[in-house]
């Protein structure tokens, strides 16, 4: 792209989604940034070598939280749609997985398209309709959505019941099986990244600035020739498909899943991910969902009142930091 | 034939009339003003016309095409863009995002090439920014200020931003409510201006309302004067101040500031 002078730099506007937030300021050029990200990935590189196995494995899960966060962030931080049931695109991709698998013999990555485009189909049929009305109806659809979901899955044959599904083999990839804790690390440390380039490409395009237009003002932004409801609809298909994804992945790290996996306490562990880090900031939201699982895990000694303290922790951290963890930074 | 065509149009609101038969044009390259006193259902008109009112009766033709089933959206795509009567500018994006927003009903690249930046979706990014620069360029706003959150701009500029935006969108008839509410005299003189350089060398008509009726006797080819939704005088600025029906409008009203300006 040729520059003329006075033309607006690329840069200039990347730096406004507050993607990075208050980072901006520290990182203020883009090779610090390159520095930043290559430091933390070399230290998520070298983590399961350093902490060993149970620190690898709760790792693992932060990860995982951190994509459905990330996908989560799509919906909720971008095109502000209030999704309370998104533990149930988490599940339709663990269960394409599970199902298909175990019962059919599909080999893990063939599943896994079914598993998007499953997800995909459910996210319109959910979205379709209800995207059309204003305000909060979303929030209560998806809740009940969510609750559906998990009820199906424990009461239908092909989903094993209550006791769910077990059993389900462990990927090859290229001759590399991917069976042991670390192996698994790994696999979840690249779709991370892989999720974390497809938020911030989202962000900076067309699309992205019509979920930050029409969640500042839908009125303004149908009057600038926005569908709305078609803006909004891509949103919560893309951040199905994000959940549907990290529920393959997790269904196959496990080797076993049921209902209890998808219960609405997990949709709002994501959702708490999301608003603890930092509504829309990427690095926000990646904060966040690693607060949410090493939190508890941190506070282990403390038995059975780790979840009060750490119920205790969020909501002073919601108190004085009502925009999230993530310094809000970059608006001038 | 006229640009935007109004016939017979009403609206109500639970059974209260706020727009009884109204019958309007607009010629393609005018200047044309809507005034009338507070209340008489202006905005109305403007939301019927953008899709954002479903009127019970009539019809809104536009360049021949009937907009009355559309979706605001719709009625943008198809050439009309509007200002708010209080400025909408997107809080918390920068002048240049909230002008691009006007690009987003003339491109088309959706989610699978942004992720992948192909090549056709880079060269859209830059034509978006290119055409928002120029709008921005065109209204008046400093390369200075692109980057700065919308809503940080002095009201004025703001205005203007809105314009832009709307400019931005590629319309033929551009809708302003209000445009010179809250402005100094020298910035009124400046949108006289504008206005006219938005129809001259863009070839953009433009409907207003205003209540400076100073500066719509300045600038309109054409004034209607709506009261009480009804549409009661049509003519040139000259005949519009010696009808009796709308000196009586205004004097009946709250509005007798205007009607002395008349």
């Amino acid at each position: 792209m040729a520059l003329e002078p006075g033309s607006p730099g690329p840069q200039a506007v990347e730096a406004r989604p507050s993607a990075w937030g208050g980072l901006t300021v520290l990182l203020d050029t883009p090779a610090k940034r390159v520095v930043a990200i290559v430091a933390i990935l070399l230290v998520m590189a070298v983590a399961p070598q350093i902490f060993g196995a149970y620190i690898t494995v709760i790792l693992t899960n932060a990860l995982l939280y951190a994509i459905l966060a990330l996908g989560l962030n799509i919906v909720v931080g971008y095109a502000g749609l209030l999704d309370l049931g998104y533990a149930a695109f988490f599940a339709v991709g663990a269960y394409s997985v599970g199902i298909l698998t175990t019962e059919f013999g599909w080999n893990f990555w063939a599943t896994l398209p079914v598993a998007v485009v499953a997800a995909a189909v459910a996210g319109v049929v959910i979205g379709g309709p209800t995207l059309r009305l204003r305000s909060d109806y979303l929030a209560i659809v998806t809740l009940g959505f969510g609750e559906i979901v998990r009820i199906t899955a424990r009461n239908l044959q092909i989903t094993g019941a209550a006791s769910g599904i077990s059993g389900i083999d462990q990927p090859w990839l290229y001759g590399w099986h991917i069976v042991s804790q670390s192996d698994f690390y790994y696999v979840f440390l690249a779709l991370a990244v892989v999720a974390v380039l497809v938020s911030v490409r989202l962000a900076n395009s067309r699309l992205g600035r019509a979920w930050l237009y029409v969640r500042h003002d839908e009125d303004a932004a149908e009057a600038m020739g926005i569908d709305r409801v078609r803006v909004k609809l891509a949103a919560y298909v893309i951040g199905a498909i994000y959940g549907s994804i990290g529920g393959a992945f997790f269904a196959v790290n496990l080797t076993a899943i049921s209902p209890q996996s998808f219960s609405f306490q997990q949709s709002t562990l994501f959702l708490m991910a999301v608003i603890l880090g930092g509504m829309g900031k990427i690095p926000g939201v990646i904060l966040g969902a690693f607060v949410v699982v090493l939190g508890p895990e941190f506070l282990r000694d403390l038995g059975s009142f780790r979840y009060l303290v750490f119920a205790v922790g969020l909501l002073l951290i919601m108190l004085f930091r009502p925009g999230g963890i993530w310094p809000a930074g970059g608006r001038r | 034939m006229a640009l935007l065509e109004l016939n017979a149009l009403s609206l109500g609101f639970a059974g209260n009339r706020v727009l009884n038969d109204v019958t309007f044009a607009v010629a393609p390259g005018s200047v044309v003003s809507l005034i009338g006193p507070n209340g008489a259902g202006k905005t109305s008109l403007f939301n019927c016309i953008t899709g954002f009112y479903k009127p019970q009766r009539g019809s809104v033709v536009f360049d021949g095409s009937e907009m009355l089933r559309l979706k605001p959206w719709q009625v943008t795509r198809a050439g009309i863009a509007r200002t708010f009567q209080n400025v909408r500018l997107f809080r918390q994006m920068s002048v240049l995002e909230n002008v691009m927003s006007g690009q987003h009903c003339r491109t088309s690249m959706g989610a699978i090439s942004a992720v992948l930046r192909l090549p056709a979706q880079r060269r859209e990014e830059a034509k978006i920014r290119e055409v928002a620069a120029e709008c921005l360029r065109f209204v008046g706003i400093a390369n200075d200020e692109w980057h700065r959150d919308a809503s940080t701009l002095a009201y004025g500029h703001q205005r203007r931003v809105e314009i832009a935006r709307a400019l931005a969108t590629n319309p033929k008839l551009l809708l302003l409510d209000e445009p010179a509410a809250g402005l100094t005299k020298g910035e009124k003189d400046e949108l006289v201006t504008l206005i006219r350089r938005i129809r001259d060398e863009r070839q953009v008509a433009v409907l207003l309302i205003e209540h400076d009726t100073g500066l719509v006797m300045t600038i309109s080819e054409r004034v209607s004067v709506l009261d009480h939704g009804v549409m009661i005088a049509e003519g040139t600025p000259r005949e519009i101040q010696s009808n009796p029906r709308v000196i009586e409008a205004y004097l009946g009203s709250e509005d007798a500031e205007a009607a002395l300006a008349l």
